[in-house]
């Protein structure tokens, strides 16, 4: 008796374990960080790409925050069965590429594929953050927004102000928000993601380098400069407007968004993506616009960057597996999946052609602001500045930035020491990156 | 004659102890000797090159000033939170103890916070004080306080101590409970006759008396303090502002989980070992002499 009981249970676990047969398609692991509204629609992408064809299967899987999925997946990579596709934030970018070997090259899985893939079809300032210096594309750009200004209105009506005149400049700025002080709102503006807004992205709208080699761009020998006079100068006029009350800092990533959903805040310096988080939260009239900057600063403003995350397909898989990678990308990169993708989410569109779909489809005149952020990122074509950044050890120094920029707030350190102290620390986690890499 | 069972050979011994060895090796000095390992090697997070280091790990930490002063944060914030979870916890036992009416209510509603994880309780007590949204926080705001953990670091370490400590309080509570009653009441009652005052009658009889379930809990409550409250502080502040809360065990996580530098991180939890293993030696060698067992 037990031993038939065995017998069936060893048949079973054989069977199991015996390979897929004929008729059933190559599986693609899908591993991703995305939550509510994006987490469905990564499952609905992945079930219209396996119904639209019957050779490959996407199975995405929720794996946590970005820090615990890119964990999870250099975990499995090491253990010897990584996924297929992972999605790893922006400040990972460096690390997924000096992982020679462990990760797979967009550009080259295309070619290889033999799937038709044209670098120019999309987005210039979208692609370039994850190119090398010589335009290759390493992954493929995903979820991506910029950071814009929202204002409220009902606020600005309060303090006297014009509801339809957002500040234009950095001046213009802190002036506007005494003024709403002054009128009775407990906040003039916040920022959210204080490193993203505050520096990498006030960074590229004035053209300021954020570190040699093109924002590291060009290698990993780079060093940081966002100790110079410019982003001092701001750093200065943040403390003084935070300790006068005009400037009210909240935390270092999206804590701040509570102050602007309850009305405490007249503006605030956010992700383009949180559009529709305060299109459905928020009470008043809010109204969307372009960073501000300083007029005397040359060249400004010039374009800012991108956040968010990419897709990385890993290293060491079969031809098979990366021919269906390549051809659930040519599916993601297509216009209706682009364009739906952008209008359900508030995130980007990756190609130039999709953006043109989104706009003549009437989207942005229906949702006015939402055009902001291609309109700030396509403002003139990316430089060495402003194309992107990227550092080893990004996440740790975009904390140790975040860090300095508190006591810098707090009235702790001035504007200068704390800078200088971010930039000693950060190019010492740069050292030693480059050589935990080589 | 001594009773004693003896076995014959050493087989069934080492059969019997197999289970209790296996489960030890596995899930304590094997992962114990791996982060051992990781801690002298650098590389990069996939494995791809990675290089015997020696000691490098350990001297780039103790070179930093940020990693002393998380030694200074931590011993603080342990410290900090046993007193606050200690005192409270025995205060309600003595009123507990007391109660003779609906005493299995007042018992109940105490341990209610026990059965909270630490990270609920974390996030209880931020939406509580979050500077925009809290309750308490505006509260604080109505009596003049300028209320914003965020960027002011007393009020961020005060808050994180608070919410850790909030939690322990109903299992000291629990154990003072159990420890109370263990006392014969005929000493007290003895004492009593005397005319020996309550508050006498606590700190002569009752405190000496219950010291090993003070001392048991004593080694309980840091060692919660060290390890369990990732939680808290996670939800709560981040290790900010500033790094004014980056308790060691969450500069443990936040280097090798975020900042994928396995070598630094298991050498920090190779120190970490250490001290908890130094801190429970000495409150047992040299605390437990004054302890007073009934």
């Amino acid at each position: 008796m037990r031993s038939t009981m065995l017998a069936a249970v060893m048949a079973a676990v054989f069977m199991a374990m015996a390979g897929p047969t004929e008729a059933q398609p190559i599986e693609l692991q899908w591993w991703h960080a995305m939550t509510a509204v994006n987490g469905d629609r990564i499952n609905q992408i992945a079930a219209d790409f396996n119904k639209s064809q019957s050779e490959y299967k996407v199975v995405p899987v929720f794996k946590g925050s970005y820090a615990e999925t890119m964990t999870a997946a250099i975990a499995a990579y090491r253990a010897g069965h990584a996924p297929a596709i992972v999605q790893i934030y922006d400040v990972g970018t460096a690390t997924m590429m000096a992982a020679k070997g462990a990760i797979k090259p967009v550009y080259q899985l295309m070619a290889d594929a033999g799937e038709t893939f044209d670098p120019n079809s999309y987005l210039p300032a979208v692609t370039g953050y994850y190119s090398t210096s010589d335009g290759k594309l390493l992954s493929l750009p995903f979820n991506s927004s910029t950071a814009v200004v929202y204002w409220n209105k009902d606020d600005f009506k309060k303090a006297g102000l014009d509801p339809n005149k957002p500040p234009k400049t950095w001046p213009e700025t802190f002036a506007l928000a005494k003024k709403l002080r002054a009128g009775g709102v407990k906040c003039g503006f916040t920022t959210a993601w204080v490193f993203w807004t505050q520096i990498a992205n006030f960074s590229a709208w004035h053209n300021i380098s954020m570190g040699t080699l093109d924002n590291g761009i060009g290698g990993p020998g780079a060093v940081l400069e966002m100790n110079n006079p410019r982003v001092v100068r701001h750093v200065a006029n943040l403390a003084k407007a935070e300790k006068d009350g005009s400037f009210s800092y909240a935390g270092r990533s999206t804590e701040p968004e509570s102050s602007f959903l309850n009305g405490d805040c007249g503006m605030i310096q956010d992700s383009s993506a949180a559009y529709g988080l305060f299109k459905k939260g928020l009470k008043s009239q809010f109204g969307v616009t372009e960073l501000p900057y300083y007029p005397d600063v040359k060249g400004a403003p010039q374009n800012s960057i991108i956040g968010g995350a990419s897709l990385w397909v890993m290293g060491g898989k079969s031809a098979a597996e990366y021919k269906g990678v390549a051809k659930f990308f040519t599916y993601l990169s297509s216009i209706p999946v682009q364009v739906k993708w952008h209008e359900d989410t508030g995130y980007l569109p990756i190609t130039k052609a999709a953006y043109a779909a989104t706009k003549a489809s009437g989207f942005y005149d229906k949702n006015p602001g939402t055009e902001v952020a291609l309109l700030q990122l396509t403002h003139k074509p990316p430089t060495a500045n402003s194309r992107g950044y990227r550092f080893g050890n990004m996440v740790q120094i975009s904390d140790i930035i975040a860090e300095d920029l508190e006591s810098a707030f707090a009235g702790k350190e001035s504007a200068k020491a704390a800078m200088d102290d971010a930039i000693r620390r950060g190019n010492a986690l740069l050292r030693q990156f480059q050589a935990n890499t080589q | 004659m001594e009773r004693r069972v003896v076995f014959a050979g050493w087989l069934c011994p080492a059969v019997l102890l197999v289970p209790q060895m296996a489960v030890t090796i596995v899930f304590f000095f094997w992962p114990a000797a791996q982060a051992f390992n990781e801690s002298l090697r650098r590389g990069d997070a996939f494995g791809l090159t990675t290089h015997f280091a020696g000691v490098a790990n350990f001297a780039a930490l103790f070179a930093s000033p940020n990693y002393l002063a998380s030694f200074w944060i931590t011993a603080v914030f342990s410290a900090s939170v046993a007193v606050l979870a200690l005192a409270p916890g025995l205060l309600l036992a003595v009123m507990a103890d007391r109660v003779v009416r609906g005493a299995a209510l007042y018992k109940t509603v105490l341990l209610i916070p026990y059965a909270i994880a630490p990270a609920i309780a974390g996030v209880l007590w931020m939406f509580l004080f979050n500077p925009s949204i809290g309750v308490l926080a505006a509260l604080l705001r109505w009596l003049g306080i300028d209320w914003n953990y965020f960027l002011d670091a007393p009020q961020a370490i005060m808050l994180v101590i608070l919410a850790a400590a909030w939690k322990q309080v109903s299992y000291n509570f629990l154990f003072f409970l159990a420890g109370l009653q263990a006392i014969p009441p005929s000493l007290v009652e003895a004492s009593a006759i005397d005319g020996a005052s309550p508050r006498r009658r606590f700190w002569t009889i009752v405190f000496p008396l219950l010291t090993p379930t003070t001392f048991f809990l004593l080694v309980v409550n840091i060692v919660y303090a060290f390890f369990d409250t990732f939680g808290v502080i996670h939800n709560v502040t981040q290790g900010g502002p500033g790094q004014s809360t980056e308790i060691l065990v969450y500069k443990v996580w936040y280097d090798g989980i975020v900042g994928l530098d396995l070598g630094g991180s298991s050498a920090q939890s190779v120190i970490l070992m250490a001290i908890v293993i130094a801190l429970t030696a000495i409150q047992f060698r040299f605390i437990e002499r004054r302890v007073h067992y009934a």
